[in-house]
């Protein structure tokens, strides 16, 4: 079971100077939620710069990794106070619960990548 | 698409994507979200007035697999606007807290408060046609 601090160092050792802020925000070792800023996400979409990051995980997204909430900026982005924006904006209707961003199930294969 | 045996799967996640101009890919319904991440991510899209249709991935593990190795993308929820992969919850979220989203789903901001609440039955109905194609 990784710790927030595995997360972090894992993204941070597979992405070349990115920095990363990784919590565990249930406690239980496998829902985490992480900002990590990067210069190679400079130039990407948004859906490019998740990919970036779940890519370090591959199947464990899923597995191990329940949940890998994220919020992905550049050195400049970062620097920049509007993109600071709230992130509780919209609520959900109830809290993040088990299994939440679970994919593939535990059926036969991995989702390719 | 890098599979070339026939996948019925595959191909009627595909055809709901070209066919929706809007597709949210998600567990459980926009009305009973089986999860914290879908919920939030139809709280969005709700907000933004832009009507959507919806599939449940839960039903049928394979539905999840067949979609994530066709999007490249790990996770549910995943939000389609003319068939290309806007993103997940967390994508979804700050696009709509930037007001991306609404330009994206073509809806003009803050014009369209959401008063209506989308039942979505079409929607449902999508799910469902997906399901019935499993055989």
């Amino acid at each position: 079971m990784p710790t927030a601090e595995e997360i972090k160092q894992r993204i941070e050792a597979a992405i070349p100077g990115a920095r990363a802020e990784v919590e565990d925000y249930t406690g239980g070792g496998d829902h985490f939620r992480a900002r990590v800023i990067a210069a190679a996400f400079t130039g990407r979409s948004r859906i490019e710069q998740h990919r970036l990051v779940y890519e370090v995980f591959g199947a464990e997204i899923g597995g191990p990794i329940h949940a890998l909430s994220l919020r992905t900026e550049t050195p400049a982005e970062s620097a920049s106070p509007t993109t600071a924006s709230p992130r509780e904006a919209v609520h959900p209707t109830y809290a993040a619960s088990e299994e939440d961003a679970e994919p593939a199930a535990s059926a036969q294969q991995t989702p390719s990548r | 698409m890098s599979s070339t045996e026939s996948n019925p799967i595959r191909d009627a996640i595909a055809e709901a994507i070209s066919e929706h101009e809007i597709i949210l890919f998600m567990k459980g319904t926009p009305e009973a979200p089986a999860c914290g991440f879908s919920a939030r991510t139809v709280a969005a899209l709700q907000a933004s007035g832009a009507p959507f249709a919806a599939v449940d991935v839960l039903p049928d593990a394979r539905i999840r697999q067949e979609l994530s190795a066709l999007s490249n993308w790990p996770t549910i929820p995943q939000l389609f606007v003319k068939g290309e992969l806007v993103g997940g919850c967390d994508i979804v979220t700050e696009m709509y807290e930037t007001g991306e989203l609404s330009q994206v789903l073509g809806v003009s901001a803050e014009a369209t408060p959401a008063e209506e609440p989308l039942e979505s039955p079409q929607p449902a109905g999508q799910g469902l046609s997906i399901e019935n194609r499993l055989g």
